[in-house]
Formats: C-alpha cells, structure tokens, sequence
C-alpha cells in the first residue's frame, strides 16, 4: 500500500520536474556548450591528473598507461628540491600577503578619508593605473630598472648606498624584495577598490552619532569603519589564502634564471620545467596535484575556521 | 561628515594628503620614467641624466622599433585573438549567466557549483597541457581563444548583473508569448548593456595581456601574439634585429632605448583608454565583489 503511494508521488513529482525541464527546455539547451566547456576543459583535465599515480605512456594514453601508486609523489617528497621548492613558494605568498593585503586596506581607508572629491579621484586614478599595464611589460621594466645600467643601482649609487652598480635580478637574496615590491605597486590600487566599495556602504549616520557621542576620527574608525568593512576582509583573506600556493608563479617565470632559483623557484615553476620543457609527464602531473590539493585544503580550512569565528564564509 | 574639527584633524588631513601625494608619485613615476627615456638620446639615459624630462629629444628609438616586423605581425595577431576571443567569451558568458540567473532553473544551483569548483581546483599545468594537445588544438590560433571561452569569475559577474533585472520584465514578456531566446535577445540584453560592457572589457584585456599559453602551445612565429614578442624583446633582450644598422659602438646604448620605446608602443593604447574605461571596471570590480 505504502509503496504504491510512494510510487505514485514518485512518478507525479518525476512529471513535474519534467515538465518543468519541458517548459524552460530553451534555457537547458543554451546551457549546453557551457557545460560541455567546463566539462571538457576543467573537469576533464582533473580526471587525467590520475596520471600522476601511473607511469604516462603516450602511445598508450591516460587508461592505458599503468598504475604505480605513489611513486612520484616519493620521488619528489625525497628530492632535493622539494623543501626547496615548499618553503620559496610559500614564503613568497606570505611575504606578498602580509605586505599587499594590509596595504590595500589602508590605502582605502586613507582615500577614504579624503575630502576633496577631485584630489581623491586623482590619487585612485594613478593608483590603479599599474594594474593595466601587462605583466610582460611590468616585468620589461622590472628588468631594465634592475639591470646593472638601469636606474636603482644609479639612484643608489649616487646616493652613496653602494660603490658600484648592482644586477638585483641576479642576486637570489633581493629576488623576494623585487617580486613583493614590484606586485605592491602593481596590485595594492585595484585590490583597495572592493573595500572602497565596502566603505561607501556604511550609513553616513553611524558616524553622525558617534560624532554626537564625542567620538574622535581613531575611534570612528576603531568603531564603525573597521567593523564596517570587516565583512569583506574576512572574504578576501580567506580567498587569499585559497590561492596560496600560487605565488603569483607567471611573474616568476618572467623574471627568475638559474641564479636565483635558491629563493625565487616555486612548485608551478617547477612543475613548468619538469613537465612542459622536459616532457616528465607524470612526475609534474603529481608535483602539480600536490599543490592543488593544499591549495584546496587551505581554502576549506580557512573557510571553516572563518565561519566558526566570524560568521563569514564563502559557501 | 559632520561636527567640529579638532587640531588633531587637520593635521592628520595634512599627513594624509602629503602620504597620497608621495604614493601618487610613486605610482605613475616608473611609467614617466620610460616614457620620458624612450625620447630621450641614448647617450644620456645610459649615463643616468634622465630623470623627468627627455634630454637629446630623438625618434630614433621609435623610428627602429617600427621598422621591425615582427611587431606589427605580433599586434595583428593580438587584435585577431582581442577581437574572435572576446566574442565568443560574450556568447558563452551570456549564454550560461543567463539561465543561472533564472530561478526557476531546476539543477541550477548544482550547475552553478560545478562552475564555481573550478575556480579553486584544476587538474593542474601537465593535464590540461595534454587534455589540450589531444584535442588537436597545438599550435593553432585557436588554442588561444577556444580554452579561454568562459571565465567562471566573469561568468558570475553577469549572472549577478542578470538577476538585477525585475522578474515582473520577463514575466510580461513571457505572458505576451516570446520563448527565453527571445526574452534574452530582447529584453535582457538590452537592459543589461553596462554588464555587457565589463564582460567586454574584462575579457579583451586578458586576452591583450595573456602570454603564457602562446608560450606553452604555440610553435609557429607567425602566431605569436604581441606580449610573447614583447618577452623576446624586453626580457630576453634580443634586440639584434632592430640595431642591425646601428654603429657598434652605441648598440648597447641604443637597444635600451629600444625597449623603452617598445615598452610605450605595448602600451599606448591601454594608457589611451584607460581613463574612459576605468569607471566601467571598477564597476565590474564591484559587482563581482557582491556574490563572492
């Protein structure tokens, strides 16, 4: 009895969802090449990293070729390379992140604290003005301006902080310094407009209050501006750290050599090396899944331990 | 904001102003600094005397580097994967933002994470790498542009945009008989021309901009987009080609030069349009900033 209750409601509720899939069937159809684009060119590359628990054999293909478990993953945990490689992509995030993300919260709010509407316009304008130029070109002059005959090394020296001219990008101790530096100055105006935004959203009347209660500028901004756009930061903080492992890896490739590989060579760099350049398939395709799977894993945490002490959370 | 303003204020306004000021400087100097070097003799930009105006005005540095062929081969191809590419970013875009901005949409959410997934884990470089070779698309113009058809993040973006536009439009349009092709053509769209106009602009410059997969999957010169000309130039530093008729003596000097001015050309046109498009990409900022 029950059964064929629960079979009738299964085929009514199995008619209405057809026919709901009948009525809007020209949206499903406008679906279609989206879907396949995201299935052919992201899901389907995630199900050829399983490439990186085989030994790839081009002639045999990604099922063909056979399984050997963790064998690259050992063969990398054991290298030289590999704590090398962790440590330099890691320290080039964080140092990027503990620079440039406080930077581009402070800048909004010093912006944000500007009168003069034509001055503010101004310094955002030129502000944002280094995120439009390409990374190849950014990189062009970072070259040029480092070189031996480029314009640091004649500023320093005829300051009198060295004696001779200097090839920065050649020194792996100045490689952080340039790469954190340089990405400063590229990002530090365009990341400052989402909390521009944020800030725009906070009632004017919250500040009139405070100012009734005696409030000072600190304590405005202790008090209402901070919580204000406490929101946004957590978000962006957490996706910060989702893409941790990133390091910003194209800037690298333009910008590293042989010389300074001791601090400015990163796992996707050397995953491009191994794999691309030498054709070791199946070792960078593990070297590279290690790196998404923490990257992901960061993320998750992040998103977790936000929710759990803020509130805030991307899904 | 209101109230009485305390010394304490002005002189904080004071700081501040000064602090904007210095930073202002520090944005737009590196970029005055090439544009004034690439006019300047090669003579003096090697012995340090440039700093903020051009000293031994000259072309010669522009004259070299647009007698180069490789650079107007490398902008056509640019311009051809600016313009096929963005289009078909604004179909695909437009085709999937669409129905996801629709509620009545059954699976739309789950489509919808499926979409979002990618944005936080890839297969990574070596399976895409060979995902694409499989697909014959090595070494063609297309692998610039059919890989890089949607962009999760600016398919988010106009769905947003969508969802902005009253339900009671469409329902009107719906009852007086039109099916969601004609809704989208007619309705949608011509509502959502601002949206339309980020996507435009967040695409054409990431394709302007993008050298890494030209670097990986193109092996034929002649499809070369222009920033991967730029490398060869202004990373690399082979500027042989353009100093062939240049006294030995001042090659060094003048293939400075040459990059500055290199540097400029690569430019130009996004300085030119900068300030007419930068009010419409922070637009874009801020709209992919609500759903994130």
């Amino acid at each position: 009895m029950n059964s064929v209750a629960g079979e009738k409601q299964a085929d009514r509720s199995f008619f209405r969802i057809w026919k709901q899939v009948r009525t809007n069937r020209y949206l499903y159809l406008m679906l279609i090449p989206v879907v396949g684009y995201f299935l052919i060119f992201n899901y389907k590359p995630m199900y050829g990293a399983i490439i990186a628990f085989k030994d790839f054999n081009p002639y045999a293909g990604i099922n063909g070729s056979d399984w050997v478990g963790l064998k690259h993953f050992r063969q990398f945990f054991e290298s030289f390379y590999f704590g090398r490689l962790l440590r330099n992509t890691i320290l080039l995030s964080v140092y990027s992140l503990a620079v440039i993300f406080p930077a581009s919260i402070i800048l909004a709010l010093l912006l944000n604290e500007v009168r003069n509407k034509w001055f503010k316009s101004v310094v955002q304008t030129l502000s944002y003005l280094p995120y439009f130029i390409s990374l190849i070109v950014i990189c062009g002059m970072i070259v040029n301006f480092s070189g031996p005959d480029g314009m640091v090394s004649k500023l320093l020296v005829s300051l009198g902080v060295i004696d001779a001219p200097v090839d920065f990008l050649s020194l792996s101790s100045w490689y952080r310094t340039i790469h954190v530096g340089s990405s400063l100055w590229q990002y530090v105006g365009w990341n400052s407009i989402i909390y521009l935004a944020a800030l725009s959203g906070i009632s004017p009347s919250l500040y009139e209050a405070a100012v009734m209660d005696g409030a000072n500028r600190w304590r405005q901004l202790i008090h209402i501006t901070l919580p204000g756009i406490k929101n946004t930061i957590v978000i962006l903080l957490i996706l910060n750290i989702g893409s941790l492992m990133d390091s910003n890896w194209e800037k690298i490739l333009l910008l590293y050599s042989p010389s300074t590989y001791e601090t400015a060579d990163v796992i996707s760099t050397y995953v491009y090396r191994r794999g691309v350049q030498e054709a070791n398939y199946s070792f960078s395709a593990a070297i590279g899944l290690f790196n998404s799977i923490i990257n992901f894993s960061l993320l998750v945490a992040a998103n977790f331990w936000s929710r759990r002490l803020t509130s805030n959370s991307l899904w | 904001m209101v109230g009485k303003r305390s010394v304490g204020d002005y002189a904080f306004d004071i700081v501040n102003v000064l602090f904007l000021t210095a930073a202002s400087f520090l944005f737009l100097f590196p970029v005055w600094y090439v544009a004034v070097s690439s006019l300047s003799s090669p003579a003096a930009v090697a012995s340090g005397d440039v700093t903020l105006w051009p000293k031994g005005f000259t072309w010669q540095a522009y004259e070299l580097v647009l007698k180069d062929s490789r650079i107007w081969e490398a902008y056509a191809n640019t311009l051809f994967y600016v313009g096929a590419g963005t289009l078909l970013n604004l179909i695909m875009t437009t085709l999937g933002a669409y129905p996801l901005s629709r509620r009545q949409l059954l699976g739309g959410s789950a489509i919808m994470a499926m979409i979002v997934f990618t944005m936080f884990f890839s297969g990574g470089l070596i399976p895409s790498y060979l995902n694409i070779r499989d697909l014959g698309l090595y070494n063609t113009r297309w692998v610039l542009i059919v890989p890089a058809a949607v962009s999760a993040f600016n398919l988010i973006v106009l769905r947003t945009f969508f969802q902005t536009i009253p339900e009671s439009l469409i329902e009107s349009a719906k009852i007086d008989g039109a099916q969601d092709i004609r809704v989208l053509w007619s309705v949608v769209l011509p509502l959502s021309k601002p949206g339309l106009a980020v996507m435009l602009l967040f695409y054409a410059v990431a394709h302007w901009n993008s050298w890494f997969s030209a670097m990986v999957y193109l092996q034929d010169r002649s499809l070369y987009p222009l920033q991967l000309v730029l490398r060869e130039i202004l990373i690399h530093a082979q500027t042989s080609e353009l100093t062939a008729n240049v006294p030995q003596q001042d090659v060094t000097q003048v293939s400075a030069t040459i990059r500055y001015a290199t540097i400029m050309i690569a430019t130009l046109p996004i300085l030119l349009l900068y300030p007419f498009l930068q009010k419409h990409f922070v637009k874009g900022v801020m709209i992919g900033a609500l759903k994130e």
